[in-house]
């Protein structure tokens, strides 16, 4: 075959997915959750909806938590990108995920990456929420299989595990931003 | 939001629904052992928490294509013709398959893996041949090199349809005169197969003793008719599927299902070649609910990987999932029953009519068998109808058929209470089934554990707890299904280091390959994490039937039991082996081999393990087995509800779940079984429904539209493990998956009508139900 290539038509994305630098090349019409699954290979996040009703994509983008289907790829230029694939560290799993393990707060699993991420975006934030305060903040999010009753517990759980680990250090984290948050 | 329960500042929500005495999730055991009924953190669980588990459409292939499936826009309409040559030309587009492309089966029933089926029908709906008879219904699927690609190829494709009127439900499609979906269907009616053509599929009864006569000797006799929406299974994971036809014409096919074998057997059927030429490789699954028992993508993701010799993944959206799977049907039911003036019931009779959707094979069987299997009704007759209508083919949901009969028939029966003057739980223990007693469609029931459910029911603090305020009401349901056992094969591999691992073909949906490695580690006394199990495709395990009908637990966890006492047979040989004792003198118990041969001497699991290569090779135990014993089971609810009169939005306040589990392998998922079953079950009775327009059309097919709970809707979910061990199960295993659905939308409803004094006849009893009751809006 000797004829031209077509002419180039994608993005040359440059960003930052879980604390490292990541470039990756899309369509201009291609969704982050796209670009993560099908372009960057992190199936970790997950599609239910893809019309941003049931949570199972969220991403922390800049800290801030969206559902990845509703971004779109070139939006992640220059961005920090949280997934659920960064959450556990070389040093072990985060309190969430042990959690929910403990706990047994997931079933099929589908939809733990999303609430995970979703709840660590909670728990960021607000280290000692109500039991109305997580439902209200996962309500983004939803499980078919569990009746959130677990999952609701696994996330208060997991605040207090992160409030007993800051609490053990002198001026712990989570007293400061507790107090930040008021 | 009403809230009722909100917690004090920081208070852990476990604390909030209770009393000070009073403890959630109880587990009422009578038998302990070293891992059954302990809460081990499960197998797969890690990869779960961390994304790293490889569903349905997380798999990637070299080479792999992208496929798309074109729907009909039509309820009902005759396919003309179809013309996929635009398409095809598009560049990119590598294949593009219609029901042409399928050599049309025989119109006979046959043995489909999950019960009997037509044949033609299944294929018919894979791939539309004559008729759409459903919006959303496939009738041509292209694969491309990008997904994109492939859905600009599917605008490209022609299709000529004559559209044709639509029936909805099924009073339409039993009027004289509507529309047939089909032109060869005839009914069959109590066994005959009339020449009749209708919509009606099949008429059925059942009859005990003289109903007649004892509603004409009954002291009190309440009637209803109830009409239920159309639900779907709801499921968060799209169906997937991805395909590759080799040169030599093996087919391997990774996907999404509840029972990898029952894909082999049917896409086989479709593509009409032998089963040993398809491997079907089972990926995680994010749950099914009984709607990913069936094929849709799996043969058309092999047709088109056979065009063009690539693999070819296919992936619904979530509107194809609505409108192109599942759904659960609608139905109407009547039903009748009469008691004598000191609460004893002496008669019952039921009607009961269900959409099958586009092709025959509702559950209305089942809702047959359960509608009043929970009690001791001596004088009965059941009908049933299969009806087609144009709507999806009905696919199982959780006890498929029990939770739409419990909705009419748990208020019947609670009406029955109070025109008594009795307690309703009261009522029901006085006429529970018990073990002899015989359901109206015959079988006697075996030892079940309907008695203790209620009796627990009763005795727990939130049935006394004060339910204070207006436009508040409380409401109980009972509820049964009868669980099925079918065919499990399991292997255990034993490794030298003394732990073993369990190979088996049940894929987990919720838990299981947890429940059954932990009883391959009882029988071994190994621990929960010495057992390491592993789901296999349908080349490396014998066959296995459908994670469904609360089965697996049961018959995968019998099969487990079987592979490890072969293990400790041959182990018992290695042991004798070793000590040159006949293997007849060897015992083991708890965790060591000895024999009075040997007195004074032992050998631990891990040591015999140690010498397997010296004393002949490896050592695999394995089991095939059809255990007939499955327990049926039983589940009662208690539901405290506030309705806003302004909105009439019904809130759950607090909810309670008791369930005879037999025995609770894994008390946290048997718990999160009555929990999430419980949660489609208050959203089956409050928010969901398929909203169809006047041409039979769903116009709420995304999950905005279409209301599924989320956390903010429900309360904490209580729970009470009852458990009555099934005779049937080494260690009293029944199972849980399935009937914690069956009785939420009933005590909801009961608990609406003690709140307005009037019942719902309709689900779901959504805010305008509500306020048409109220007589706010007409």
């Amino acid at each position: 075959m000797t004829t031209t290539p077509a002419r180039a038509t994608k993005a040359h994305v440059a960003t930052r997915i879980n604390g490292e630098e990541t470039e990756f090349l899309c369509e201009p019409q291609q969704s982050l959750l796209e670009c993560l699954r099908d372009v960057v290979g992190l199936t970790g996040t997950k599609e239910g909806c893809n019309d941003g009703n049931c949570g199972a994509c969220s991403v922390l983008l800049n800290g801030r938590l969206v559902n990845s289907c509703l971004v779109l790829g070139v939006e992640a230029a220059g961005k920090d990108v949280g997934t659920s694939a960064g959450v556990a560290t070389p040093a072990g799993l985060h309190p969430l995920q042990q959690a929910f393990l403990e706990g047994a707060a997931l079933q099929c699993g589908i939809c733990t990456p999303g609430f995970i991420l979703a709840a660590k975006a909670l728990l960021d934030k607000e280290p000692n929420p109500t039991e109305e305060r997580v439902r209200f903040w996962l309500s983004g999010n939803l499980c078919r299989c569990t009746g959130y009753d677990k999952i609701v517990r696994a996330v208060m759980t997991a605040a207090g595990m992160q409030r007993g680990a800051a609490g053990a250090r002198p001026g712990g984290a989570a007293q400061a931003s507790a107090e930040a948050t008021r | 939001m009403t809230t009722t329960k909100e917690p004090a500042t920081g208070a852990p929500a476990t604390e909030s629904a209770t009393t000070e005495t009073y403890l959630p999730n109880q587990v009422l055991s009578h038998t302990s052992y070293n891992v059954v009924g302990t809460r081990p953190i499960r197998h797969d669980g890690v990869d779960k928490v961390t994304g790293r588990a490889i569903y349905g459409a997380d798999i990637r292939l070299a080479g792999m294509l992208h496929g798309k499936v074109l729907r009909s826009p039509h309820s009902h309409a005759r396919i003309k013709s179809i013309d996929t040559s635009k398409a095809l030309a598009l560049p990119g587009v590598k294949a593009a398959v219609t029901a042409a492309d399928l050599s049309e089966a025989e119109s006979r029933t046959i043995d489909l893996g999950e019960g009997s089926g037509n044949v033609r029908w299944l294929q018919d709906n894979i791939l539309a041949r004559h008729k759409a008879l459903y919006k959303g219904h496939a009738v041509a699927a292209v694969a491309a090199t990008s997904a994109h690609i492939a859905e600009q190829a599917l605008k490209l494709i022609e299709v000529d349809y004559e559209v044709l009127p639509a029936v909805s439900t099924v009073e339409e499609a039993m009027r004289a005169g509507a529309p047939l979906l089909h032109d060869d269907l005839t009914t069959e009616s109590l066994g005959e197969q009339t020449d009749e053509h209708s919509n009606l599929a099949k008429h059925f009864q059942f009859v005990l003793g003289d109903p007649d006569k004892a509603f004409a000797e009954a002291d009190v006799v309440v009637e209803r008719v109830v009409t239920t929406a159309t639900v779907h299974q709801g499921y968060i994971e799209p169906h997937a599927a991805t395909a590759a036809w080799n040169a030599d014409g093996q087919v391997t096919i990774w996907c999404s299902t509840q029972g990898a074998f029952v894909v082999r057997e049917q896409t086989a059927k479709v593509l009409q070649i032998p089963v040993s030429r398809i491997k079907v490789v089972p990926l995680e699954i994010g749950g099914g609910f009984g709607g990913k028992i069936p094929i849709y993508l799996e043969p058309l993701a092999a047709l088109l990987s056979r065009q063009s010799a690539r693999p070819v993944k296919l992936v619904m959206s979530r509107a194809e999932v609505f409108q192109g799977t599942g759904p659960t049907p609608g139905s109407w039911m009547r039903v009748k029953m009469g008691a004598t003036r000191d609460g004893r019931l002496v008669a019952g009779e039921a009607d009961i009519r269900f959409e099958a959707g586009a092709y025959p094979g509702s559950p209305v069987g089942a809702a047959a068998e359960c509608v009043f299997a929970a009690y001791d009704v001596p004088n009965g007759r059941i009908d049933g109808y299969d009806v087609v209508v144009n709507k999806p083919k009905s696919a199982a949901y959780r006890a498929p058929g029990a939770t739409q009969a419990a909705f009419a028939a748990e208020q019947v029966v609670d009406e029955l209470a109070e025109k008594l003057g009795l307690d309703p739980i009261d009522f029901r223990l006085k006429n529970s089934a018990k073990e002899g007693t015989r359901r109206v469609d015959g079988p006697v029931h075996p030892r079940i554990g309907s008695v203790e459910v209620l009796e627990a029911a009763k005795a727990h603090e939130h049935y006394r707890s004060p339910l204070e305020g207006p436009h508040r009401g409380r409401g109980v349901a009972h509820g049964y299904w009868f669980n099925v056992g079918l065919e499990s094969s399991c292997t255990i591999n034993v490794n030298a280091d003394g732990t073993v691992n369990l190979v088996e073909g049940s894929t987990d949906i919720g838990g299981t390959r947890a429940s059954v490695a932990m009883q391959a580690a009882e029988v071994l006394g190994l621990g929960a994490h010495d057992v390491r199990p592993a789901v296999v495709d349908t080349d490396s395990i014998g066959f296995t039937a459908v994670t469904g009908g609360s089965r697996t637990t049961f018959a995968t966890g019998f099969a487990a039991i079987k592979a490890a006492e072969d293990v400790i047979r041959q182990m018992k040989e290695r042991a004798a082996l070793i000590w040159e004792v006949e293997p007849e003198t060897v015992v083991y118990e708890g965790t060591t081999f000895t024999s009075p041969a040997r007195a004074g001497d032992t050998l631990s699991f891990k040591e015999v393990a140690a010498q397997l290569g010296d004393t002949g090779g490896p050592v695999t135990g394995r089991a095939n087995v059809d255990p007939p014993g499955h327990g049926g089971a039983f589940a009662t609810n208690i539901v405290d509800v506030e309705i806003d009169p302004e909105t009439g939005k019904v809130q759950v306040l607090r909810f309670t779940v008791i369930q005879d589990a037999g025995k609770a392998i894994h008390p946290s998922y048997v718990e999160g079984q009555m929990q999430g079953g419980s949660a489609q079950g208050i959203g089956w009775a409050l928010n969901e429904e398929y909203f169809l327009n006047g041409r039979g059309e769903m116009v709420n097919a995304s999950l905005l539209d279409y209301r599924m709970p989320t956390a903010l809707d429900l309360p904490m979910i209580d729970t009470v493990i009852v458990e009555v061990p099934n005779p049937g199960h080494p260690f009293g295993v029944r199972g849980v998956g399935e009937v914690p659905i069956v009785p939420p939308p009933a005590a909801v409803a009961n608990a609406v009508a003690h709140a307005l004094g009037k019942r719902p006849d309709v689900l779901p009893i959504s805010p305008r139900v509500v306020l048409e009751m109220t007589g706010q809006i007409e």
